[in-house]
């Protein structure tokens, strides 16, 4: 039982087919729809025991040994057992064992998914698949085609794609050679794996991989030398998918290009497409999301079949492959910047959390970004500065909605005056909000986000006044400059885990900032002319927060560092590098107020 | 104009409400001709053709139909984008029909937000049109100078969480002053725009200018006076994301002391409005 231990619980039967016995294992209720989970290469049926135990409490989870790997026997002779015509023998077998009456829900990860495929486009198998979930494996006839292509037409960039993909099938090749892959895999390279995994793809380590790794490496070099030749030469012609195919994309997979999949839509017409900026091994590195994905799309397909009206429809906004989902939190959420993110992200379907010190802006955001998308939002009334707050508040998110997968520290508050005229209220004030909001931010969700293990992203709202000097602002500008340095100095440390840091530098943007900020050194009715002043002018600058809110998306999916938005904040950001001493001329004007 | 004034001017006002509720007839005849794959010219002509049905001859404007992001005014730039394109109405999609016609010499501006099928995201704007209908008619009375107004419902907009649209007609006004036109056989039109109308527009300029207010009621210096008596077609324009709802009716302004008769909507039983009275 040593392959079990991630699988606590398992009920295990056997399945025979043509000779060979699978190790079949189930997790939850049989009468609940059932999730079949098909592993990869050089894997076992134990990759998924985290995905597993996640889904087990909605679905029957079902998971088998592949022919040839874990505690299945292996055909004999090895040579022609592996081919996919077989692997679906085998599909229909435990099909037919595990859910007899009802067509079941696939997923495959790597081989798994290279053999769903087929089971997934071959006729005998219509009405016995549900769904599928592709990730990290293309059907061979797919990619057959795909190589035909590009070789008939080769165009300057398809033959870059083509080469692209070529170098990243090396092991491919390897594996063809006789011989020599398995006595590496039963010698020095399978005692060597769990290493590399846990180095290259960050594969968390603990009791996978399993010990029966050198024998499903050298069995399973067979799946690539019954098949891949003979595909790729001869690929189907009908290879389209009969059911609802969702297609997950690790982003950082070394083994497949993203370009795989250009023309999927052709193959299988009802795709759902995901994003993941993830490597090759999801099941073990992203399983919180992947579950989440895989019920989704497992119950909005349920609710398809059973007639009843689709509630789960996919969100259509922009990055929906990639936000589908996830949980993101804006502080400063009530207006401007910050609400207008929150909607961006409620648009690519992301399940929001909306923060702001004023209740009813932040309850607004909530109840709108659930009209345009979001499947979930809540409204949090939280001051960012506030550390004790801050703090509940992490505990809340944590324990009522999950761990934070995008978390924005928006929230910010302006302040003008020279220097002489900054009390010190005024500098503790603006850098409680602005730096310390930020710090109490990045402390408590970036460590439920590295604790996790599974990835995720900061964005912090610094500002164009963090590198443009100004005379009028040195608050202000201090601490957004140390918001830039703090994003950065982050953004280093959690480089290895995943956590992707972004700065993003907005400039002038139309928003209430200019109506609530404290210019000092005035009296009341002075800040009342210069807010109304200011606010006319960014007025007439116009420029929408909106358009930085799609920044702000595009930052975290591109994972950039430093983001400059309007125009005069790229001038900016260019002269601070270029030309400083002009920034300096420029930041000893009076501003027109 | 003094309250003795109004009564006097009942008639006219009779007048004017007439042909507005003609335009909202007329809009909501056509919204509900409106089917998948109409056009927005097509919408437009439907509205100029059941209008000239009617006996309208002259306009202040030519009937706009706008729909899916155009209710929004996405992208917009220049004035031409006004114009009705060949856009093609789908299910779910809002829209606005908006025209301007002139009945017997009185004119109405009207706009009629809707949506084929249900549109969640665009019953939240015309509910939250509501707020800006109270704030506008509440401040007139006050009367607080027209730009002010106009920065308190950009305010309550943001607010709600909305970009302002109405700031993309030209010169970004939310109301203009509508009038009585002559009746004439010829009724030419320049961009869209009755010329008859369009006279007494720039009349009302010009004259303005001099004593210091103007027909445009815009978030510029030249609004920066209380309102002027006289009539005002209002019309905030909601954006979200790609939606747009909008209301357009005539605000009539007196310089009545009594602050009910100093400033009152022309006409209470109008679409939106009975949407609002039967809490949709």
């Amino acid at each position: 039982m040593a392959g079990l231990k991630g699988l606590a619980g398992a009920r295990e039967r056997w399945v025979s087919t043509g000779g060979i016995e699978l190790c079949v294992a189930e997790l939850g209720d049989p009468s609940r729809p059932t999730v079949l989970l098909v592993h990869g290469y050089p894997d076992s049926k134990e990759v998924w025991s985290e995905v597993a135990e996640r889904l087990a409490d909605q679905f029957h989870v079902v998971l088998y040994d592949v022919r040839g790997h874990g505690r299945s026997t292996a055909p004999t002779p090895l040579r022609g057992g592996f081919t996919l015509e077989k692997l679906t023998d085998d599909f229909l077998a435990v099909a037919d064992a595990v859910s007899p009456d009802r067509p079941v829900h696939l997923v495959g990860h790597d081989w798994g998914s290279v053999q769903s495929w087929e089971f997934a486009t071959v006729k005998r198998t219509e009405g016995r698949i549900a769904s599928f979930t592709s990730m990290s494996g293309p059907s061979l006839d797919h990619f057959g085609h795909w190589i035909k292509k590009r070789m008939a037409r080769p165009t300057p960039r398809r033959v870059g794609q083509l080469l692209g993909q070529g170098a990243k099938s090396w092991y491919v090749y390897m594996l063809h050679t006789p011989v020599l892959p398995e006595l590496a895999w039963r010698g020095p390279l399978g005692k060597r794996w769990p290493k590399i995994l846990e180095r290259v793809e960050k594969v968390p380590a603990g009791d996978y991989p399993t010990p029966s790794l050198p024998s499903d490496a050298a069995h399973g070099a067979w799946l690539y030398r019954d098949n891949v030749r003979s595909r790729l030469s001869r690929p189907r012609a009908d290879a389209y998918a009969h059911v609802p195919v969702q297609l997950v994309l690790p982003l950082g997979d070394i083994f497949l290009s993203e370009h795989l999949y250009d023309e999927l839509e052709l193959w299988a017409p009802q795709l759902v497409r995901r994003t993941l900026p993830a490597k090759h091994w999801v099941p073990r590195t992203r399983p919180d999301q992947l579950a989440a994905w895989i019920t989704e799309f497992v119950l909005a397909n349920e609710e398809r079949e059973a007639g009843l009206p689709v509630q789960r429809t996919a969100a259509t906004g922009k990055h929906a492959d990639r936000f589908g989902g996830q949980l993101v939190l804006v502080t400063g959420a009530g207006s401007g910047i910050g609400r207008a993110t929150a909607f961006a992200f409620a648009e690519a379907g992301a399940r929001v959390v909306a923060v702001d010190r004023d209740a009813e802006s932040a309850a607004r955001t909530a109840e709108m970004a659930q009209l345009i998308g979001a499947p979930q939002a809540w409204a949090e009334t939280v001051d960012v500065s506030d550390e004790q707050a801050m703090e509940k508040l992490a505990e809340k998110v944590a324990a009522e909605y999950g761990v934070v997968d995008v978390l924005v520290n928006n929230a910010g508050i302006g302040l003008s005056g020279s220097f002489f005229d900054t009390s010190a209220e005024d500098w503790k004030k603006v850098l409680d909000v602005n730096l310390w909001g930020v710090i109490h931010g990045c402390r408590l969700f970036g460590k439920q986000m590295a604790e996790r293990g599974q990835g995720g992203h900061i964005v912090n709202t610094a500002s164009a006044a963090a590198f443009q000097p100004s005379k009028a602002l040195p608050a202000y500008s201090t601490s957004k400059a140390a918001v830039l340095m703090l994003s950065e100095c982050l953004r280093a440390e959690l480089a290895g885990q995943g956590i992707g840091v972004s700065a993003i530098c907005p400039g002038l943007v139309n928003t209430n900032i200019t109506a609530t900020a404290r210019f000092a050194g005035v009296d009341a009715e002075e800040e009342k002319r210069r807010q109304k002043k200011s606010t006319r002018l960014y007025g007439l600058r116009n420029y929408p927060p909106e358009k930085v809110a799609d920044a702000i998306l595009t930052a975290v999916v591109r994972n950039q560092a430093v983001v400059p938005v309007t125009p005069e904040a790229r001038g900016a950001h260019l002269m601070s590098r270029f030309t400083p001493r002009a920034l300096r001329a420029i930041a000893r004007m009076e501003p027109p107020l | 104009m003094t309250s003795a004034v109004v009564r006097e001017l009942s008639a006219e006002l009779r007048g004017f409400r007439e042909v507005q509720s003609l335009a909202y007839e007329c809009a909501e005849a056509v919204a509900a001709r409106l089917e998948p794959g109409v056009t927005e010219r097509e919408a437009a002509r439907m509205q100029r053709e059941w209008l000239r049905e009617r006996g309208v001859r002259d306009w202040f404007h030519l009937p706009f139909a706008w729909f899916g992001d155009r209710t929004a005014f996405a992208g917009f730039r220049i004035p031409l984008q006004f114009f009705p394109t060949n856009r093609k109405l789908e299910a779910g999609m809002p829209f606005i029909l908006d025209m301007a016609p002139v009945y017997k010499g009185y004119t109405a501006d009207i706009g009629y937000s809707g949506s084929l099928g249900p549109n969640p995201v665009q019953d939240k704007l015309l509910a939250d049109l509501e707020a800006h209908r109270e704030l506008i008619v509440r401040e007139v009375r006050e009367r607080r100078s027209l730009r002010e107004i106009y920065e308190d419902v950009d305010r309550l907009m943001v607010r709600q969480g909305y970009a302002n649209r109405h700031r993309a007609y030209p010169f970004g006004v939310i109301a203009h002053k509508v009038d009585r036109v002559k009746e004439r056989r010829l009724t030419p039109t320049l961009f869209g725009f009755g010329t008859q109308s369009l006279k007494g527009l720039a009349s009302d300029a010009i004259h303005g200018h001099r004593d210091g207010w103007s027909p445009l009621w815009s978030p510029y210096k030249f609004s920066d006076h209380p309102p002027k008596p006289g009539l005002w077609a209002v019309e905030p324009h909601l954006g979200f994301r790609g939606t747009g709802a909008k209301f357009e009716e005539i605000l009539v302004v007196t310089d009545s002391k009594d602050p009910e008769q100093s400033a009152f909507w022309l006409d209470d039983d109008l679409p939106h409005v009975r949407r609002w009275a039967e809490g949709i």
